[in-house]
């Protein structure tokens, strides 16, 4: 495939992870990619494996549908069972569960719940059905806000008023200084989410540098780009240097796109506070719709009940998310909480660091063992069972059968 | 209730695994190993589309629920197809298979719900070493129903009966009030012979097999998707990949090729059926990205919707399992074969890990291939 193979190719990645082994040194890297698809990236090409042991992605807050509370799915779900409603959301919302089943479940029991690609498939499902009323579940952070705001503009334009956003829309910069304020916390730097950057450019991470004194290098979401920005993190300290930089230029420029700020600004305003999963309530960290689009609000025209409702208390999702524990460091992972099961939000979306590791990430751990078993070698404890080095030959190599 | 620690999944099983590593992260994935071992258990209370999807929810629903209260010695080998034995024959018994076709829109680029139905309960008996005799339609039909079209369907299954030198030999209509059915569902069942004992079984899967595919993945599943017009995309080369292939399977097996194990792989893809394959014979599959065929239309999709083509249902590939020296043999006669031209050696089977499926990464890391969870639903962003 075109334009995306390129940024795929096995040879670069052994050579750039061959770099990055000699000049990590022996220091203890820890790294957070800040965005889920980037966490998804990891998982899905297996990453790690190219990495050495001593330099560790901590995978943060950027899944939009984890940090969605469970209050706030109830809500959705209790408007979805409104009569004469048609509920829409994208696919990966559908199995989170709320405090008394999913979108899903509740599709199951009667409500008219529909999947979308896009909001402009909620606006056409509103013209196609014009005596029910469409609600679209938005969520998701700057990259996913503009296209609700267009979808807005346009209902308005047409003088469609049957469409009604439930908007869950999120901005990163809060969540982000929430986990640099934490102080269980010691990152080396951070991964930039490149999709938000297209849209606010790079300039807002500079508080990151000239406040907290950590390097902030925007990758895109292909292998090698996570690869680079891992290598221009490092670079970056060895050199003395603290920047935000841009390792996404094919797609982020470094002031972002003006006119999708400037639909944003026309259609949404920050809420004073929004509840995140785990996190709590932060200040200023969420889209509320423009008063001018009120007969479009959800939350306004929908009795909604609101109530808060805590997350389980076996579920560990808040320090996940913040990278205080890895995901088999949960108390419930895997075990209780799994993706067809899932407590936590973070085992629902396969960008959530929890789904990602189950579904794509224990096998690295399981050849792992597989050696430390053969070589009678102690595993070293860190918990951090990447392979050491051995990243080359396995091309159907067979893994030494264990005694049992 | 006694445990012992040979039941897998069993809390004395956990515990003697946790106590084996030294590790935390590795006796948190050890207990997981064993846990994924019990028998699933059916907890929600009301069936959801992903029951019909053919991933994990759709097999906890067979085997805990139709499994276990239909249980019987026939039934408990949970194949795609049934062996009846005939009283005073041992060289050949009965195979017997079944499958309803609910697919929308009837008609879509390559195929339609008629030549499905046709090819899919076929290749139900073809993989399992059967040679099919003749099926049975039954057909229901929501009120209002366009007669004409309802033509169109049947001409198209007398059209893949015949390509497949197959009769429908006996059928069913029954019609239900608008609404409760959508326009047309059809359930075909087939019958073949098989040779006894089985040559294609389960049990004989063994470490060291090498695993085939028979062409490119996940054509149907992303015609299909395109058909329903739920996506803006369209893709002009992509059409469907409905075919028999009682004619691959026979060649294969007339050949003296020594073939452990067949499935096609339907919904759920490839990689459901490499996970039923790890569990139910208790080994490893370790499969190379770069060696799976994918169309660059499939491709394409699956990257836009945020899709494994992996996941994709197909409905004219199938996955075989050979004795390793067969190997070369098997992938030249399926290539040589109009149902196997993009024909792949795709992984092998292994010892270890019991139960897993893993991939090699085009970009060279490894990871866990798990099986479909749900429907795919595409990522957000």
């Amino acid at each position: 495939m075109k334009f995306a193979d390129e940024f795929r190719d096995a040879d670069l990645a052994r050579a750039l992870g061959a770099r990055i082994a000699a000049e990590s040194g022996d220091k203890h890297w820890k790294i957070m990619e800040v965005c889920g698809g980037h966490t998804h990236t990891i998982f899905k090409y297996g990453i790690e494996d190219l990495l050495p042991s001593n330099v560790e992605l901590v995978h943060g807050p950027g899944c939009p549908v984890c940090v969605i509370p469970m209050g706030r799915l109830d809500d959705g779900i209790a408007v979805a069972h409104e009569p004469g409603v048609i509920f829409t959301c994208f696919g990966d919302l559908m199995r989170v569960p709320g405090s008394t089943g999913s979108l899903l479940d509740a599709k199951a029991a009667g409500a008219d719940v529909r999947m979308v690609y896009s909001p402009l498939d909620a606006l056409k499902i509103a013209q196609q059905n014009p005596d029910r009323r469409v609600v679209f579940y938005a969520i998701g952070f700057e990259t996913t806000a503009p296209s609700t705001a267009l979808t807005l503009m346009r209902a308005k334009a047409e003088g469609i008023r049957n469409l009604f956003v439930f908007c869950n829309h999120v901005t990163i910069i809060p969540p982000m200084k929430a986990i640099l304020d934490s102080p269980d916390l010691k990152l080396d730097g951070f991964l930039g989410p490149g999709h938000v950057s297209t849209v606010v450019g790079i300039r807002p991470f500079e508080f990151v540098t000239n406040t907290y004194g950590k390097p902030v290098v925007v990758v895109g979401f292909e292998p090698l780009d996570i690869l680079q920005g891992v290598h221009m993190i490092i670079t970056q300290i060895h050199e003395g240097r603290c920047e935000v930089e841009n390792q996404y230029k094919r797609v982020v420029h470094d002031d972002g796109n003006p006119k999708a700020l400037e639909v944003l600004s026309r259609v949404f305003k920050l809420r004073s506070h929004f509840e995140w999963r785990g996190l709590g309530f932060i200040s200023q960290s969420a889209l509320e719709l423009q008063d001018e689009f009120a007969d479009y609000d959800a939350e306004k025209v929908f009795s909604v009940p609101g109530v808060r409702v805590a997350d389980p208390k076996a579920c560990q999702c808040g320090e996940v998310l913040k990278g205080v524990l890895k995901p088999w460091e949960c108390k419930v992972f895997g075990t209780a909480c799994t993706p067809e099961t899932p407590i936590g939000t973070c085992m629902v979306s396969s960008e959530g660091a929890c789904a990602a590791y189950y579904n794509f990430g224990r096998y690295s751990r399981a050849r792992e063992r597989e050696r430390v078993l053969a070589s009678g070698e102690h595993s070293n404890g860190n918990g951090n069972g990447h392979a050491n080095g051995a990243v080359a030959e396995h091309d159907l190599q067979p893994i030494p059968v264990q005694a049992r | 209730m006694t445990e012992t620690v040979t039941q897998p999944g069993s809390g004395a099983a956990i515990r003697a695994a946790s106590a084996r590593i030294a590790d935390p992260e590795q006796r948190v994935l050890e207990r997981i190993a064993e846990i994924r071992k019990r028998k699933p258990t059916l907890r929600e209370d009301a069936i959801t589309m992903s029951h019909g999807a053919g991933g994990k929810a759709s097999h906890t629903l067979t085997t805990a629920l139709f499994g276990d209260i239909l249980s019987n010695p026939v039934l408990d080998q949970l194949g795609d197809q049934a062996v009846l034995a005939l009283p005073g024959v041992d060289q050949v018994g009965i195979a017997v298979t079944t499958d309803s076709f609910v697919v929308s829109p009837l008609f879509f680029p390559g195929g339609d719900i008629g030549e499905l139905a046709v090819n899919g309960t076929i290749n139900d008996l073809a993989v399992g070493g059967a040679t099919p005799l003749g099926i049975s339609a039954a057909f229901i039909l929501e009120e209002g129903l366009d007669i004409a079209l309802l033509r169109r369907v049947v001409e198209s299954m007398r059209r893949a009966a015949d390509r497949a030198g197959v009769y429908v030999v006996t059928g069913d209509t029954k019609v239900v009030p608008r609404g409760k059915a959508d326009q047309l569902f059809i359930n075909t069942t087939g019958v073949g012979t098989v040779a006894l004992p089985p040559q294609v079984a389960l049990h004989r899967i063994a470490p060291g097999d090498v695993v085939l595919l028979s062409g490119a993945m996940g054509d149907h599943g992303a015609t299909v998707m395109l058909a329903r017009g739920d996506v803006d995309l369209e893709a002009d080369n992509l059409r469907s990949d409905t075919m028999a292939l009682h004619g691959l399977t026979s060649a294969l097996l007339a050949d003296g090729i020594d073939v452990h194990f067949m499935r096609d792989a339907t919904r759920g893809g490839v990689a459901t059926v490499l996970n039923e394959i790890a569990q139910a014979a208790g080994v490893a599959v370790a499969i190379a990205e770069d060696s799976l065929p994918v169309h660059d239309e499939v491709r394409g999709v699956a990257e836009i919707l945020g899709i494994d083509p992996l996941y994709i249902a197909n409905e004219g590939k199938l996955v075989a399992v050979v004795a390793r020296d067969h190997a070369p043999r098997a992938l030249e006669l399926m290539r040589s074969r109009p149902e196997g031209t993009e024909a792949a050696v795709i992984g092998e089977v292994m010892a270890e890990p019991e139960g897993m499926v893993f991939i090699h990464t085009g970009f060279g890391g490894t990871r866990v291939v798990d099986m479909l969870i749900g429907d795919p639903l595409p990522r957000i962003c």
